[in-house]
């Protein structure tokens, strides 16, 4: 499934800034961020650590730690803003409409209660269900992220589980009261790669057959490639390219986008030395002007360092932030 | 050129995870054992590199940090340039210790924070006695130049380097003692892919220049692929394969190797589908019976629970499984 134009988004966020507020001046962490997922829609979200992935997910479920805060730009749910929501809207709007996984399953998990406990209260916060019902309904969750024994296993403490089975057990969390969007930020960064397949395929499945929809945060391309329809690169905290993925993935058009492409050794590939991008991502307080990326670019130009490229749309549902895609190929 | 410059050979490693004695006398317990190695050899050839990959727990930093002194084994030998090593034997050990080095994961635990850059990498040539006064400064800066950074951040202290030049330093650090073999454990898990393109570039190229000899420990399967001469597959601390490193992606013997090669996901879009993996890790404190991948392999058969494999050789290296060379057709 793509993100059809027709299609009311589920999501839309647009020119999101967030910025910490610090003695020496403010820091801009996201600089007018913007996409959209569609209902049932997995968006895959890459970039360097500091690029802003978290940041963006945080600012979804409003969850910003103060003194970050969102400083401009809308985020809307079907068309509703949920970014200036007072905390107890947006708290019922958390775990009801929009689930959240974490790279720590001990973050989301309290370790002094069953997950049975937990599940059932999650589940009736936010359903008019009875205490059985809700039980029927987390004994099946489990199972159905394959927990094996799931009706005894429920009655757990989270430490008696292993890391890749408490991932399922956060994953059950996140899905139990039938969210519209789950937001997964590295939910397998902490997993060994045999284990990491087993719970991709797990949350991609199960949102699939309830029709929500994924913001999947990673720095891992492979995972993107096989489970996003979309992606979203992001550098410095702005969206450099955004598209479906086989078109970024083969096509990438954001010299930054390439780069980061041929950086990822393959099991596939065989030459005998990676490309290189040269230098680091830049520190908050020193993005230089013009495009974030220019001091690392290869193709960069004079109008590079003057002016910033905005999004624009290079293919369809296809948008890259650099002044090469205006000027060649759009 | 091709004469193993370190050879492992059954090397085991047990820890001591009993609790304290009133505790187990009171709970009738006994002794606890953890075995994180179990009988592992194999050999490095001088300016290669060998890879080890396993999941979290399978005893790939254990082999390692036996391999540098840090730990006893609690059996079996290392040889290194033909010399066994024993590290309980001081005066003899030193000759040979400026001759390895370790590269660790985190580039941020592994360098003092008080020091300064330049006493960083300067500590092993003065722990050797390698050079005196101003020439340790002037290699110092000629180090951090071959790694990519420059003279002028001698000066600095660690926190004002971002990860990948941190690793730089660690890299630096090592190289000075002149070594021939250097043990890299995980030195790019916790970088950016940018930023790892960089360092496995540059690892590479100071193979090339100085025939340095790798011992290379990874979870990241294509990581290996793209620097190893030679693999070793670990599970549950026991070599369950070893080959070739082109050959054991296109011809994995063990069916734990050909578990792990499909858990990859498919970046190029090839569709090659990844199969589900069976299972987790069992618990190292009591492996299952005769082979301990037993519970999750496919191809299991009765004898698997009653026997531990052997390594036989096949046609690409070694596999310790009972049906190893019939892989293919079986599975
Ligand atoms: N409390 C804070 N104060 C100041 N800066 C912050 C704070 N929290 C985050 N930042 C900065 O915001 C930027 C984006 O951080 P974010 O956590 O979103 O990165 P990320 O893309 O998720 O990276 P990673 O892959 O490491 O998780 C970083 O440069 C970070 O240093
Ligand atoms: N000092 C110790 N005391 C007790 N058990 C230990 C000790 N060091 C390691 N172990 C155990 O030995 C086994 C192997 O550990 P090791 O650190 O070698 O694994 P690894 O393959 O490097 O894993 P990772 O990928 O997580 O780094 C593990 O089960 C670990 O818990
Ligand atoms: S705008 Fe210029 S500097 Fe930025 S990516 Fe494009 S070519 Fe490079
Ligand atoms: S010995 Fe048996 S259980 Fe072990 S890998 Fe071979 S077939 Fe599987
Ligand atoms: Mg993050
Ligand atoms: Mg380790």
């Amino acid at each position: 499934m793509t993100g059809g134009d027709m299609q009311e988004p589920l999501l839309t966020v647009r020119d999101l800034v967030v910025e910490f507020p610090m003695r020496r001046g403010t820091l801009r962490a996201l600089d007018q961020v913007s996409f959209d997922i569609a209902p049932g829609e997995v968006l895959g979200m890459v970039g360097e650590s500091g690029a802003g992935k978290s940041l963006t997910g945080a600012s979804i479920i409003g969850l910003l730690e103060p003194p970050g805060r969102i400083a401009g730009g809308e985020i809307r749910l079907r068309g509703e803003r949920i970014d200036n929501l007072p905390p107890e809207a947006m708290r019922r709007i958390r775990g009801r409409r929009i689930g959240m996984v974490f790279q720590d399953p001990l973050t989301s998990l309290n370790p002094l209660y069953t997950v049975a406990q937990q599940l059932i209260q999650t589940i009736r916060t936010h359903m008019d269900v009875s205490e059985a019902e809700a039980r029927k309904r987390a004994v099946a969750l489990l199972d159905r992220v394959g927990i094996p024994a799931a009706a005894r296993r429920i009655d757990d403490y989270p430490h008696h589980f292993s890391g890749g089975m408490r991932q399922r057990v956060v994953i059950a969390l996140a899905l139990c009261a039938e969210p519209e969007l789950v937001i997964a930020d590295e939910p397998t960064t902490a997993l060994d790669v045999s284990v990491q397949a087993q719970i991709i395929d797990v949350l991609k499945e199960i949102c699939a057959e309830r029709g929500a929809s994924v913001m999947l945060i990673t720095h891992d391309m492979g995972v993107i490639a096989e489970t996003a329809d979309r992606v979203a690169v992001l550098y410095a905290g702005r969206v450099a390219e955004i598209g479906p993925v086989r078109d970024v993935i083969q096509h990438a058009r954001h010299p930054y986008t390439r780069g980061l492409m041929g950086a990822i050794p393959t099991l596939e590939q065989t030459s005998d030395r990676l490309v290189q991008i040269p230098g680091a991502m830049p520190r908050l307080n020193a993005i230089p002007k013009g495009c974030a990326f220019n001091p690392r670019c290869e193709q960069v130009f004079e109008r590079c360092y003057s002016e910033r490229p905005s999004l624009r749309q290079a293919a369809p549902n296809h948008q890259v932030a650099c002044w090469l895609t205006e000027e060649g190929s759009a | 050129m091709s004469e193993p410059l370190v050879q492992v050979d059954g090397l085991t490693r047990r820890f001591d995870i009993s609790k304290p004695w009133l505790n187990r006398v009171l709970e009738r317990q006994s002794r606890q054992f953890l075995t994180a190695n179990a009988d592992v050899s194999f050999s490095i050839k001088k300016g290669e590199t060998f890879a080890l990959v396993g999941e979290s727990g399978s005893g790939k930093s254990t082999i390692a940090k036996m391999i540098v002194g840090l730990l006893a084994p609690s059996a079996g030998h290392i040889r290194f340039d033909g010399q066994e090593m024993d590290f309980a034997s001081g005066a003899d050990m030193r000759a040979l210790r400026r001759r390895f080095q370790m590269i660790f994961q985190d580039p941020f635990a592994s360098l003092n924070p008080r020091w300064r850059v330049r006493d960083i990498v300067a500590e092993p040539i003065v722990t050797f006695g390698l050079l005196q006064g101003s020439e340790i400064t002037r290699e110092v800066d000629r180090l951090l130049e071959v790694v990519g950074l420059s003279a002028t951040d001698a000066a600095k202290f660690p926190h004002e380097f971002s990860g990948g030049q941190r690793q730089r330093i660690a890299i630096a650090r090592a190289l000075s003692s002149k070594p021939e073999f250097i043990v890299c454990d995980e030195p790019t898990s916790a970088l950016d892919v940018s930023v790892q393109a960089q360092i496995l570039n540059l690892m590479r190229d100071l193979q090339d220049e100085f025939g340095l000899t790798y011992l290379l420990i990874s979870h990241d399967l294509s990581v290996v692929r793209h620097m190893a001469n030679c693999i070793g597959v670990l599970y549950l601390g026991r070599l369950v394969e070893v080959a070739d490193a082109k050959r054991l992606f296109l011809e994995p013997q063990h069916p734990y190797t050909r578990m792990l090669l499909d858990a990859v996901p498919d970046l190029a879009l090839s569709g090659r589908r990844r199969k589900p993996v069976l299972g987790e890790i069992p618990n190292p404190i009591d492996p299952p019976s005769g082979c301990a991948f037993h519970p999750r392999c496919p191809m299991a058969a009765d004898i698997c629970t009653a026997e531990t494999p052997l390594p036989r050789v096949t046609p690409t290296g070694q596999a310790a499984c009972h049906f190893a060379g019939q892989v293919g057709e079986v599975a």
